[in-house]
């Protein structure tokens, strides 16, 4: 038996990788990846905890679906926009998606 | 008639409105509302004199303001001297109307003109009306307010404009202790009504330290307001208003509400002989140096108007060594004879198209009957020829001083009395007699001058015979029901020293003047000194110049430059401070999505780990 622990730590390495890559990467597609990466570090502490949690019941899978469902949603909108963005500014570049300043 | 005593005052307020709203459409007819006006309230004034005379003191009050447990209360009020001031100013003031159409009838800003006027009839006739200090002193900015407008009427000549600054600053300084003197009366007393103030004295509501304080406050207004020294310098410059102003507000009226408030004031005077020998030393001070300036002057209205502060001082003198009655029965006769000293040199300079130095003029006697003889009689009042209206009142004040005051303010009277006379007949014979210099032959003026002269020269001879020595009618007529003390009463020698003394300085004016027996620089010649110093007015102008107007000039512009380097600087340091921080942060906000997030996780476990920190998760 594996114990929950090892599924947090994968859990919150994951979730880390996701946010480095956010905070650090120029390209807005990978950007999103992150994101959803953030997101699935999520499912699988939830996953983990509705099989082997203390009080292990169905709930947290039936949550991961719900979030599954929104990532989807998610990618479909952030891509949708990237292509509106990438029309108006003939760029996906992080760094230079700075007009909302002062 | 005496419950409707306070329409007396209305009726002017009435005219100042009209006039302000309607006086461009008037234009000169203006004038006609002003002496309407007037003539309403001298017929009023008239028949509640009368009334009075025999009659029993009216008042009316209403409550007006209660703080705490005082009452303050407004209303009018009419005692002996209160109607005998409502007379007094309303003769006047209506002769200054009918005189003023005639000499103001070129300036095309007459109506504004008559506006001023009836605004200070109203606001004196109110003053002197007043039953307590605070509606008093209400009336007492008021008139100052008038006085300021009406000195600088032609307020285009610099001159003019200088004076009315200098009149308002001046009397502002005395109007700052009289107001000081009015919060210390009532927090002593607890009212500002007269007959409450009094009784309240009386059964002592003040210490004697605290009476000498507040009469001594009260007085410097009135040295303010009657232009005593050392508060005197600007009536003389007040000259530069027109002249039918300088005859009603600087020298019959306004500047006798001094001389009034210390008289209402009066058992708070008795109260404490310090105050009393203040005031009593103030006029006889001011009666000296502002004759002695008058024996040199040369323009025509400024010896008068310094023959005004030596009369003012007189009755100062008088009041403050218990001359109760004789101060303000000079203040009465003085009133009428120098409102008519005033309109003469109006009607003489108006003859002479405006030139006012009595070294260019002569010969007028002839040229100008009326004037010249209305003035004569005028000259002959001030300086004390009996049986006109000065002669009586001189007496009974030089009576009153030697037996209050002593020999050294006698003397001082005496030699003022003296000067008084030759000033006046200097200036009468320079003006109206030998060779006339001009090249505009003058002419009597009209009607609507020459009429007031004679009705004042026909006052100036009979106001004296309401209080001779053989029927004192005024003095009982101011005491009856007050306690003011016993009256003194002039002598038969007293009398004769009086008559001496006016005609010494006849004499010598007429040998110096008239008949060139005596050379005219005959004293000038032997002291230069002194003539240079009373030339140059004791050089009060400068030393105040020097002393107080430079100092604190220099002082509002040291204060200017504290607050635009010092104050201006702060506040700059700290708008620049915030404006600089702005700067540097504002670079922190560059739109980067990414540095936000970096920032906001930064952030957020910084807060966790204070939080696991301070509540010692960790342990």
């Amino acid at each position: 038996m594996v114990p929950v622990t090892f599924f947090l730590a994968l859990g919150a390495v994951l979730f880390c990788i996701g946010l480095y890559g956010v905070l650090t990467r120029r390209h807005l597609v990978v950007v999103l990846v992150c994101i959803e990466l953030m997101l699935n570090s999520v499912n699988i502490n939830l996953v983990a905890f509705s099989s082997i949690g203390p009080f292990a019941n169905i709930t947290g899978q039936v949550f991961s679906l719900f979030i599954f469902t929104v990532a989807a949603a998610e990618a479909a909108v952030g891509l949708a926009i990237l292509i509106a963005l990438y029309r108006n500014r003939e760029s996906i570049d992080v760094i230079k998606q700075d007009i909302m300043r002062w | 008639m005496l419950q409707n005593a306070w329409l007396i005052p209305v009726f002017p307020l009435i005219a100042f409105i009209i006039l302000l709203l309607f006086g461009r459409f008037l234009k000169d007819k203006s004038s006609y509302v002003g002496i309407a006006a007037l003539a309403l309230s001298f017929i009023f004034s008239l028949l509640v004199l009368m009334e009075r005379i025999g009659g029993e003191t009216y008042g009316f009050t209403v409550n007006w303001l209660t703080t705490g447990d005082r009452t303050i209360s407004a209303g009018y009020e009419v005692t002996a001297l209160n109607v005998m001031m409502l007379f007094v100013v309303a003769a006047v003031s209506l002769l200054v109307h009918i005189f003023s159409r005639e000499y103001m009838h070129e300036d095309n800003r007459i109506h504004v003109f008559y506006s001023y006027l009836a605004l200070f009839s109203f606001s004196m006739l109110g003053l002197v009306l007043s039953p307590n200090l605070l509606q008093l002193f209400i009336f007492w900015e008021l008139v100052g307010l008038s006085s300021f407008l009406l000195v600088g009427f032609w307020y285009f000549k610099p001159e003019a404009a200088a004076a009315a600054k200098k009149a308002f600053l001046v009397t502002r300084i005395g109007d700052v202790g009289l107001l000081i003197g009015l919060i210390l009366l009532f927090n002593a007393t607890g009212s500002l009504e007269y007959s409450a103030v009094f009784s309240a004295i009386e059964a002592g509501a003040a210490t004697n330290t605290m009476l000498t304080v507040i009469a001594v406050l009260i007085f410097l207004g009135a040295v303010g307001k009657s232009a005593q020294f050392p508060l005197h310098v600007w009536l003389p410059d007040a000259m530069e208003g027109p002249t039918p102003v300088s005859a009603l507000i600087h020298a019959a009226t306004m500047v006798a509400a001094g001389v009034y408030l210390v008289g209402v004031m009066y058992p708070v005077f008795l109260a404490s002989s310090t105050a009393m020998l203040i005031v009593a030393w103030v006029g006889a001070i001011t009666a000296f140096i502002a004759a002695t300036i008058a024996l040199v002057n040369t323009d025509i209205k400024r010896i008068l108007a310094y023959s005004t502060i030596s009369q003012l001082g007189f009755m100062m003198l008088a009041l403050g060594t218990g001359g109760y009655v004789a101060g303000l029965f000079h203040l009465m006769t003085h009133a009428f004879f120098k409102a008519l000293l005033f309109l003469g040199a109006g009607s003489v300079i108006f003859a002479l198209h405006h030139r006012q130095d009595i070294r260019n003029m002569g010969g007028l006697w002839n040229r100008m009957k009326i004037t010249s003889v209305t003035f004569l009689i005028g000259t002959l009042a001030i300086a004390g020829a009996p049986p006109l209206a000065g002669f009586w009142s001189k007496e009974v004040i030089l009576a009153a001083v030697l037996e209050g005051g002593g020999i050294v303010l006698f003397l001082i009277a005496a030699v003022t009395a003296f000067m008084t006379a030759f000033y006046m007949f200097r200036l009468f014979f320079r003006v109206f007699t030998g060779e006339f210099k001009g090249e505009h032959e003058p002419v009597e003026n009209k009607k609507f001058m020459t009429v007031p002269l004679v009705a004042l020269a026909v006052f100036a001879v009979v106001a004296g015979f309401v209080n001779t020595p053989f029927a004192a009618g005024l003095e009982g007529f101011l005491t009856e029901g007050l306690n003011v003390g016993e009256q003194a009463h002039g002598t038969i020698w007293l009398a004769g020293l009086s008559v001496l003394l006016a005609a010494g300085g006849f004499g010598l004016a007429w040998a110096m003047y008239y008949k060139g027996t005596v050379a005219q620089d005959f004293f000038t010649s032997k002291a230069p000194g002194v003539h240079k110093l009373l030339l140059n007015k004791y050089y009060l102008d400068e030393i105040y110049q020097a002393a107080f107007a430079r100092p604190t000039v220099a002082a509002g512009k040291f204060l200017a430059e504290v607050d635009r380097r010092v104050i201006d600087g702060i506040v700059l340091v700290a708008a620049r401070s915030v404006e600089r921080s702005g700067q540097v942060i504002r670079k922190q906000h560059n739109g980067q999505l990414q540095t936000y997030g970096l920032v906001t996780i930064i952030g957020g476990l910084a807060v966790i780990a204070l939080a696991f920190v301070l509540r010692g998760y960790f342990g």
